[in-house]
């Protein structure tokens, strides 16, 4: 055991894995809302709900169905992002020729109603949720103790990141997409079917979501205000990186997480704050964001 | 070029004057309301009516959405209740120091929200609102969870005994009137047309040589001033500040009750806040499903009802309210 700056290594260590973990948190949901923003321009006020009831559908799924952790993290973005795509054919899709603020106003509603709803039953006490028993335990890697199952939390979401950025920009249906976002009307003058496309990657950002969900879990406990507050941040994050890249969302996000985890080791009185503190001085500095392009 | 007619500008003189006649109509329902409906209640929905009216002139007036409006209307309430409690001010001392702390927030936070457009003003202010919530829930004057309890009514400028709750109710309406004549007098001067403009069109405005950036911070600054007026009175009527005040669902509960009422309505936000808050009363017993009934509401209006109360009024009737 040695100090840094005076603070014990392993404390230090300890706290930059918890900022990690924050940080893939953040990372999963900004890319989600820079995806769905991208196509719908929408900003999805209820990503933070979507995201609480990933984790809830795996509670419900191990509770009422016994089934496990590894079940839940397929079984759960899937329920949750066929929820998403009723959601945008329902509601989201009479709202694209109106202002921003309207998209922003109807998802803040949703994320009431399924906060709300979800408080009535479930109560607002966190529920606990038990760790796979593949992912128990942990390895000493000699500077600090590694928990298994938060080393895949690392590894699962950077590869959820880097994949999504992969099928966004280096394959054909992520053309499709950004030329769509582009300029919709001319990709449906080629004959793709544009408005499946929204609902489609409507679908797919809120899955992402309830993926992240179902990760967090058991990491923290399960509750139906889990989201509210991590989207704010969220927002945060999303100001300070800005919209305009997927690539920008994920750095942004981890980036973020380990300065937060940082704070908590050196100035705790802090931590809750430094990411809006830091959002207010990337405003002044760069006002469109560290990788926006100005409008 | 495309002239817009008003629709008051060629009719009789009943419509012609509709916001007048309106203004008489709220003025004899402020004096008579208290006959009638439970006089805290009127006072507590005059508040908030005020609340809602100064988030207004933001999205109703320069099309800026401020999703944070609860930092100014909490803060204000803390540092009132501070100020009647601690430092033993007088209440009009005391909601003038409000005030002054929530023009001065208006004016650093707006500084910030302004550097960015649309979509992204309504995220920093949302952000900047939770940060100065975490500060609340950590500064030891706040009381953290207890909130800031038993404030003194106190003397209005020494002659007034505020305990009276006709007194009281006298002080709230005037306040709430002084309010509501301001925020008349910038929407229909020079500098609310050229707001008026930046809403409609901003590049224009700013090709027309309007510096845009000072007009909209100075309508965040007068925004945020009246909320914390609006805050600040409320702390000395119900002698509590807590962190509902100042948390992000009452800055949700301010947009509803403004996008009810009828967004860019004078008259509006103050019918929104009596419907929302009387909801909630009524539906005090149902628990959690008030948080669902309202996210409905929110859909609601949004999907088939984006004039609200006020505005389908007007639209259905040609007035301007």
């Amino acid at each position: 055991m040695f100090t840094i700056f005076g603070v014990p290594s392993g404390a230090l260590f300890g706290q930059l894995l918890i900022g990690l973990i924050n940080g893939s948190f953040y990372a999963l949901l900004s890319l989600g809302l820079a995806v769905i923003f991208g196509m719908l321009n929408i900003i999805n006020f209820s990503h933070g709900a979507q995201y609480m009831l990933g984790a809830l559908t795996a509670y419900l799924l191990l509770q009422v169905t016994g089934l496990g952790y590894w079940p839940s993290l397929i079984i759960a973005p899937i329920v949750v992002g066929l929820l998403g795509i009723a959601i945008e054919r329902f509601f989201l899709q009479w709202l694209y020729k109106l202002d921003h603020l309207y998209g922003l106003l109807l998802t803040f509603g949703l994320a009431l109603i399924i906060e709300g709803v979800s408080r009535h039953y479930f109560g607002t006490a966190g529920l606990p949720y038990t760790l796979p028993d593949s992912l128990q335990g942990g390895r000493n890697l000699g500077f600090m103790f590694l928990p298994n199952y938060r080393a895949w939390v690392i590894v699962a979401s950077l590869t959820v990141c880097l994949g999504t950025w992969f099928l966004i920009e280096r394959t054909r249906i992520g053309a499709y997409l950004r030329a769509a976002t582009e300029n919709p009307t001319l990709v449906r003058a080629f004959g793709i079917n544009v408005p499946r496309m929204i609902t489609l990657t409507y679908g797919f950002g809120v899955a992402i979501a309830a993926f992240a969900g179902v990760m967090a879990a058991p990491i923290y406990n399960v509750s139906p205000n889990m989201g509210s507050e991590l989207i704010i941040v969220v927002f945060a994050v999303v100001v300070i990186g800005g919209m305009g890249s997927i690539l920008g969302a994920i750095v942004t996000g981890f980036g973020l997480g380990v300065i937060e985890g940082l704070t908590k080791v050196f100035f705790p009185e802090a931590s809750n704050t430094v990411i809006f503190v830091i959002m207010a001085i990337v405003l002044l500095v760069r006002p469109a964001g560290l990788f926006g392009r100005r409008a | 070029m495309e002239r817009v007619v008003e629709p008051a500008a060629k009719a009789s003189p009943w419509r012609r004057n509709s916001e007048t006649i309106a203004f008489g109509v709220l003025v004899a329902a402020i004096v008579l309301g208290p006959f009638f409906i439970y006089p805290l209640f009127l006072m507590q929905a005059l508040c908030f009516a005020l609340f809602a009216c100064a988030f207004n002139l933001l999205i109703g007036y320069v099309g800026l959405l401020s999703f944070g409006h609860a930092l100014y209307f909490g803060w204000a309430s803390y540092i009132s209740a501070h100020a009647a409690k601690v430092w033993g001010l007088p209440p009009e001392l005391a909601i003038l120091s409000g005030t002054a702390v929530a023009a001065l927030f208006g004016l650093v936070a707006g500084s910030l929200a302004i550097r960015r457009q649309g979509i992204y003003f309504a995220m920093i202010t949302l952000a900047l609102a939770q940060m100065m919530y975490f500060v609340a829930v950590r500064m030891k004057f706040t009381g953290g969870e207890d909130g800031i309890q038993a404030v003194p009514r106190g003397t209005l400028f020494g002659l007034f005994d505020l305990r009276n709750e006709t007194t009281m109710y006298m002080l709230v309406a005037i306040i709430f009137l002084a309010g509501m004549l301001l925020i008349y007098r910038i929407i229909h001067s020079p500098f609310g047309e050229v707001l008026k403009a930046i809403r409609e069109n901003e590049t224009r405005a700013i090709s027309l040589g309007y510096k845009t950036d000072r007009y909209k911070l100075m309508a965040f600054v007068l925004s945020a001033t009246l909320a914390g007026v609006a805050g600040s009175t409320k702390a000395i009527l119900l002698q509590i500040a807590s962190l509902t005040d100042v948390n992000w669902p009452m800055s949700g509960e301010v947009v509803l009750m403004t996008l009810v009422g009828g967004l860019g309505t004078i008259f509006g936000p103050i019918v929104g806040s009596f419907v929302i808050l009387l909801m909630q009363y009524k539906l005090a017993f149902v628990g959690e499903w008030v948080l669902v009934i309202q996210g409905v509401i929110f859909v609601a209006c949004v999907l088939l009802f984006r004039r609200g109360i006020v505005g389908e009024l007007a639209y259905k009737l040609h007035l301007r309210l």
